[in-house]
């Protein structure tokens, strides 16, 4: 299809009009609103001792979620690409399942498994170990939304890297986990990278489902995204806007990794 | 290491088959428990809960005034938002694959801001500039449309990103054969052009819509909850939990969790079919 030069400017500015206008200057505003009263006014607003301390429980999760992840999601992907068995169709279903769940649907199906008049009530009332409104329940949340992104950043490197070099090294008498150290686990070092990225950037900015499992305490169960909502709604405009403005920098972050990433792999298949 | 070093994959020794034949089911059994425990017992437990309470009590559930409600306003909203998609889509990602501009590659990053942008900021951003304190005097807080316009957001990469690689694959030949066969513009974009990104435009808007359809975090500042006009289902299954209706709250979850998984399926079958016909016209 040739356009005429007026068409195709068209259709660009167009499209360039409903980014701007949808993504760009709102996204803008609240930076400059963030920034406007000095950078000073910034930094105190995310170093209140609520702030703190939510952002020490965003990190506590997050160095639960990303090991447990990667310690299950890394076996997951390599036998999902090296091996043939029976169900394997509907593991594969399962691992996108948390993608088409709504977040509040994760919520509730956590209350009512793990709450205290769940299925798995028990737990908490006979073992005494608190799970909704307490830390693991944010974990269980957290990782029910990001068990797929480690698994299916892994999968397809490994689908591409083949079994040559670990048959290889096997048959020269290598351990598997020589095998897996030396050779496996450098193969696909970028793709758990990215996975992991990933894991962390959606486990700091889960909202929907954290909140109906937490009991929302400034300073116990908060955590940052869950302070957002809270300042926004007791009228402290700044202050949400202040941890949005720290929220949205991880954002940005996730996206330099995924262009440096997307980059090496261009380059890679050339 | 160099390639004569490497036997072929037959000269390993039995024992080592035997004993991967072994880990093989060790780890297909350690992914299902894990994947049990986290993602298929909890939903198993919403099906229990709502089972639990007999089929009337599920009925009343999903038939009650207020979850009828919330489902016009969460279709109604979706259906706007994915028709949106599909045109602005398509749009954007035409623009970002045929056309060439200054700073396309950093418009390019900027479509996976929403994805990568925690929902409550999403909320926060689009209230920044449509909510009580807009610089330019538009305040769509507590309306449908700003319910809308967050939904947009949010779901702007889905059709982008699935039409891009398709129209970037896209054979420019035939669209040159069509025209020096004196097709318009218009009978190249509707006889080939469309046809071929069709399949990836509908699982593109299949996922927008399963997307918004289960939205929470960034309607819940702008659209406020207000019962019958932006009260979407997600924000009625809070309210219920927190009424304590865990049987009611279930059952609406299976209406969302159907739905979703309906929308997906129905487009997985439509996509695989469109592209097996593509095949079998080439």
């Amino acid at each position: 299809m040739i356009l005429s030069r007026s068409v195709r400017y068209l259709l660009r500015y167009l499209a360039l009009a409903y980014i701007v206008v949808l993504v760009v200057v709102p996204v803008g505003l609240i930076l400059w609103r963030t920034l406007e009263p000095g950078f000073g006014e910034f930094i105190a607003s995310i170093t209140t001792p609520a702030a703190v301390s939510a952002l020490q429980l965003s990190l506590l999760v997050v160095a639960i979620v990303v090991p447990l992840n990667v310690l299950f999601g890394v076996p997951t992907a390599l036998v999902l690409a090296r091996n043939k068995f029976r169900g394997k169709s509907a593991l594969q279903a399962v691992i996108d399942l948390p993608f088409a769940v709504s977040p509040v649907v994760v919520g509730v199906a956590l209350i009512l498994l793990w709450g205290s008049a769940g299925a798995l009530g028990f737990v908490e009332n006979d073992l005494g170990f608190k799970i909704i409104f307490g830390l693991p329940g944010i974990v269980l949340a957290s990782i029910f939304v990001t068990v797929p992104f480690v698994i299916r950043e892994v999968e397809p490197v490994l689908h591409e890297l083949g079994t040559d070099q670990e048959e290889a090294a096997a048959t020269l008498g290598s351990q598997w986990w020589q095998t897996f150290w030396k050779i496996t686990l450098p193969s696909i070092r970028w793709g758990l990278t990215y996975g992991i990225v990933l894991t962390v950037a959606r486990t700091l900015g889960e909202y929907g489902a954290v909140i109906m499992v937490s009991s929302n305490l400034p300073g116990t169960s908060q955590t940052l995204t869950l302070l957002v909502s809270d300042r926004y709604s007791r009228g402290a405009e700044y202050g949400a806007y202040a941890v949005s403005t720290l929220l949205m920098t991880v954002a940005v972050f996730v996206l330099i990794i995924q262009v440096i990433l997307d980059a090496r792999r261009a380059r890679a298949a050339k | 290491m160099t390639a004569g070093l490497a036997p072929t994959p037959e000269a390993a020794p039995p024992s080592m088959l035997g004993r991967r034949r072994g880990t093989t089911s060790l780890r297909v059994g350690a992914a299902t428990v894990w994947l049990s425990v986290i993602v298929l017992l909890p939903l198993a437990a919403i099906v229990w809960q709502s089972a639990g309470g007999g089929w009337t009590a599920f009925w009343n559930a999903v038939s009650s005034n207020a979850a009828l409600e919330s489902y016009k306003v969460t279709l109604s909203v979706s259906i706007g938002v994915t028709a949106v998609n599909l045109v602005f889509g398509l749009l954007v990602a035409w623009v970002l694959t045929r056309d060439d501009f200054p700073g396309k590659r950093l418009v390019d990053a900027v479509i996976d801001l929403p994805f990568a942008l925690p929902t409550i900021v999403a909320s926060l951003v689009m209230l920044a500039l449509y909510g009580p304190n807009s610089p330019v005097g538009l305040h769509i807080q507590h309306t449908k449309w700003g319910i809308g316009v967050a939904l947009l957001f949010v779901t702007l990469p889905f059709v982008v990103r699935s039409v891009q690689p398709v129209l970037l694959e896209l054979d420019r030949e035939v669209e040159e054969a069509a025209a020096s066969l004196g097709a318009n513009n218009v009978t190249i974009f509707t006889k080939v052009v469309l046809p071929a990104l069709l399949p990836s435009l509908l699982s593109g808007a299949g996922l927008a819509f399963s997307r918004a359809i289960g939205e929470f975090g960034s309607v819940v500042l702008i659209g406020g909850a207000v019962p019958g006009e932006t009260e979407v289902s997600s924000q009625w299954i809070r309210t219920l939990i927190e009424n304590d209706d865990r049987t009611g709250a279930a059952a609406i979850s299976i209406v969302l969790l159907v739905s979703s998984f309906l929308v997906l399926f129905v487009l997985r079958a439509v996509g695989s079919r469109a592209a097996k016909r593509e095949e079998l016209a080439q």
